[in-house]
């Protein structure tokens, strides 16, 4: 039989400031990020319009800059491998669906000569929408996370497992979050699903290791909750491990060899898988002994 | 039959279901792109099958805004909105691409999506053109004339930014009239303006048919069109009495042509001249055909997604989500052994079913599903692992397999329900407030969660128990 993990008894609950401190770090650089670079939100949020073209030989991105330069828009120009695809946007409000496009596409015609190029995507939101689409998905993570607290406090008829669940799953989605401000990669629709994929996996993770506390509960009522939490902990520790690291394993093949439509996503759901697993060990437990009155 | 036969029937059951409603999804996706488009436009495409989203396979996805303010009075929104979908959902049809779904969103947004359609300025000329037809008579008395010489004269426009006419000319306007412009195009770029009488005679209401006609004499494109038969007898009976004046006919508030009346024209029908080209006069035809809309709409949104850039997406995901398939797999069947194979074989299961299940709710697939995908294919790996973990723990206490089996599955339950249970009702809520991604990313997790429960639990524990009936000493886990 292979075993990565042997029977432990390591004992997390004393270390629970360093863990504190670990994450309070981490969610902290990554808010001063958010505070000085901001959040990169992507045209679904803010409104604008992107077109990705395709040229037929390769074209230097200096050119297309300068290219954009004279129709006097400002747009961020992404470059796709091959020096061929490129992808331009421009954020904000614009009134009218083909406007910008057809500035962008002028531009590149009269000063990219002897080159072509198709339309591999054009994207418009209209400031209207933006706005729309920010308020759902803000209002359906909202009611998401009680559904889960609500449930949880429920199943484990104790609020404190709720609250450190939802805490646990915060701190994965702040992780992330601040990871793709550092990094400078842009925040879409498809990065609030690999969000909501996160907060899922997140709470699944933390819900094993509480199912083992409540089985272990019964079975030593005496026990003292730090005991219990440690020892639950580690008879959970090689499950946590092998289901991380299988789950990491398919997200980083997506991350490699993805491409660039999912590799935001695929980068997201990388740091919030990681994340998600250090959180179950260390997060979730420890704030359950941090809040509980009960048998310390 | 014992208990153990119908477990196992009822997987065998649903694995050929499951293959049946698959059947129908995997032979459209290996037809060539030409016969689907034949078959899509003889609407002879399958309805219950796995659709792929626009960001997977390209094309283009508007969402209009219908311009409530420019509503006729009293015309109830909720009604206008319905008849806009119907009638866009006409011209549409009309123009032949095939399966188009076109929703309403929200109060006064209407969403169209067009399959494989990229090439955007004909269909956004398609959709968004309001279509109202006008036949209105041309003022000529001698104020209207001033007002043309005086505008002529300005520097500025007649109109204001809000396409308001501004007070100068508003105050010389005569009693009953409005102000239009001409049509402009290359060969007339200057912009002719028209003073033409408030009320008109006819409408496109009152049209009956719209069809392309080629010119007799220079063979170029015209739009044909007949009224009804009242349209036909107000139009005679107004021609008749008013030889001599000129008719404009209005497109969308801008004059197409203004031909004087020569005789009194009671066929019913008549011809707009235009410069087109034959597709313009097509979707003209087609236009005039199903109707103006209500009001004016607005595109405020737009995605169009090249068919390359979807293809490639598709293969590049595909080729990753295989790779890391079968590194899951592998990695099972080394940490796990014969036990490990056995969730190979669940989780293969699983994603059989939820392809079975999303082509027989003829669900849409694009990258947020595909996200949700892998989250409930992940929570199934995490099932299997709880119960293979749990029953090497209780291997390690020496009991007999026959009750390390059915104690494991008891205890590795509830983890594995509350988990799910949970990431369920996240999903649900997700469901309901979310909007068009964040609702495809709930759908596919819901149906995952369902599927993935019932392979990695109810499917993996009737093959243990199969197993045991052989009466095995041992287990390779």
């Amino acid at each position: 039989m292979i075993k990565f993990i042997h029977k432990t008894s390591i004992d997390f609950i004393s270390k629970r400031f360093i863990f504190f401190a670990i994450s309070g770090f981490l969610i902290l650089s990554g808010f001063i990020s958010m505070g000085v670079k901001g959040l990169n939100f992507g045209l679904d949020f803010t409104g604008g319009t992107l077109l990705q073209v395709k040229f037929e030989k390769p074209v230097k991105i200096q050119d297309i800059r300068s290219a954009m330069k004279k129709t006097g828009l400002k747009p961020g120009i992404q470059e796709f491998t091959g020096h061929t695809a490129f992808a331009i946007k421009v954020k904000g409000s614009q009134e009218n669906v083909n406007d910008v496009a057809e500035k962008i596409i002028s531009g590149l015609k009269e000063n990219i000569k002897n080159n072509s190029f198709i339309e591999e995507q054009r994207d418009y939101v209209g400031p209207v929408v933006g706005r729309a689409l920010t308020k759902k998905a803000i209002f359906a993570m909202i009611f998401a996370l009680f559904g889960i607290i609500t449930y949880i406090a429920f199943r484990f008829s104790n609020p404190v497992w709720g609250a450190a669940g939802v805490v646990a799953l915060a701190h994965d989605i702040f992780i992330t979050l601040g990871a793709l401000s550092i990094t400078n990669r842009e925040i879409d629709l498809v990065i609030i699903a690999a969000l909501l994929a996160i907060g899922g996996y997140s709470i699944n993770d933390t819900i094993v290791i509480f199912d083992r506390m409540r089985e272990n509960i019964k079975k030593f009522p005496r026990m003292r909750l730090g005991e219990l939490i440690n020892q639950s902990v580690n008879e959970t520790l090689s499950r946590t491990i092998i289901t991380s690291l299988t789950t990491i394993t398919v997200v980083f093949i997506l991350f490699i060899f993805g491409g660039n439509v999912i590799n935001n996503f695929a980068f997201a759901m990388l740091i919030g898988c990681l994340s998600g697993t250090y959180s179950t060990i260390a997060i979730a437990s420890s704030v359950v002994y941090q809040w509980s009155k009960r048998g310390r | 039959m014992n208990k153990l036969q119908w477990k196992l029937g009822t997987i065998m059951g649903l694995l050929i279901l499951a293959v049946w409603l698959i059947y129908p999804s995997a032979d459209w996706y290996t037809k060539t792109a030409n016969e689907r488009q034949k078959l899509e436009a003889s609407r002879l495409r399958p309805k219950r099958i796995l659709n792929l989203g626009l960001d997977l396979k390209g094309g283009t996805h508007l969402l209009l805004e219908l311009e409530v303010d420019k509503l006729k009075k009293k015309e109830n929104v909720a009604d206008a909105i319905n008849r806009a979908i119907e009638i866009i959902r006409n011209r549409v049809d009309q123009y032949g691409v095939g399966e188009t779904p076109i929703s309403r969103q929200g109060d006064r947004w209407i969403s169209v999506d067009l399959p494989g359609i990229s090439d955007t300025q004909e269909a956004e000329n398609l959709i968004g053109k309001t279509a109202m037809l006008e036949f209105t008579l041309v003022d000529t008395s001698e104020e209207a004339q001033e007002v043309l010489r005086t505008i002529d004269d300005m520097d500025e426009l007649p109109f204001d930014s809000r396409g308001k006419l501004i007070s100068k000319i508003a105050k010389m306007m005569p009693k009953n009239t409005k102000l239009h412009k001409g049509k402009t195009d290359d060969e007339n770029p200057i912009t002719r303006y028209y003073i033409l009488s408030a009320t008109p005679v006819v409408t496109g209401a009152n049209l009956e048919n719209a069809r392309v006609e080629t010119d007799q004499q220079f063979g170029y494109p015209n739009v044909g069109f007949t009224f009804d038969k009242e349209g036909g007898k107000i139009f005679a009976k107004f021609t008749g009495s008013h030889i001599g004046k000129r008719l404009a006919i209005v497109l969308d508030g801008v004059v197409r042509s203004d031909p004087s009346i020569k005789s009194r024209i009671s066929g019913g029908s008549g011809i707009i001249e235009g410069n087109y080209d034959l597709k313009e006069a097509r979707n003209l035809a087609i236009v005039l055909r199903a109707g103006a809309l209500p009001a004016p709409v607005k595109i405020i949104e737009k995605r169009v997604v090249g068919p390359t850039l979807g293809k490639d997406s598709i293969r590049k995901g595909l080729l990753s989500a295989s790779i890391g398939f079968a590194g899951v797999v592998l990695f099972m069947l080394l940490y796990y052994k014969a036990a490990g194979l056995l969730s190979g074989i669940a989780l293969f299961l699983n994603f059989i079913f939820l392809i079975a299940a999303m082509s027989y709710f003829a669900a849409t697939l694009t990258m947020p599903g595909i996200a949700g995908m892998i989250l409930s294919l992940a929570m199934a790996i995490d099932a299997n692992v709880l119960i293979l973990e749990r029953m090497r723990e209780e291997l390690a206490l020496a009991k007999p397999l026959a009750l390390v089996i059915p104690t494991a599955y008891d205890k590795a339950w509830s983890a594995i329900f509350d988990t799910n249970a949970t990431t369920w009702i996240a999903a649900l809520f997700l469901f309901q407030f979310g909007s068009g991604p964040v609702k495809g990313f709930a759908l596919t997790l819901t149906i995952g969660l369902l599927v993935g429960v019932f392979t990695s639990v109810f499917v993996t524990r009737a093959i243990y128990e199969f197993w045991l009936t052989s009466n095995p000493k041992e287990i390779s886990i």
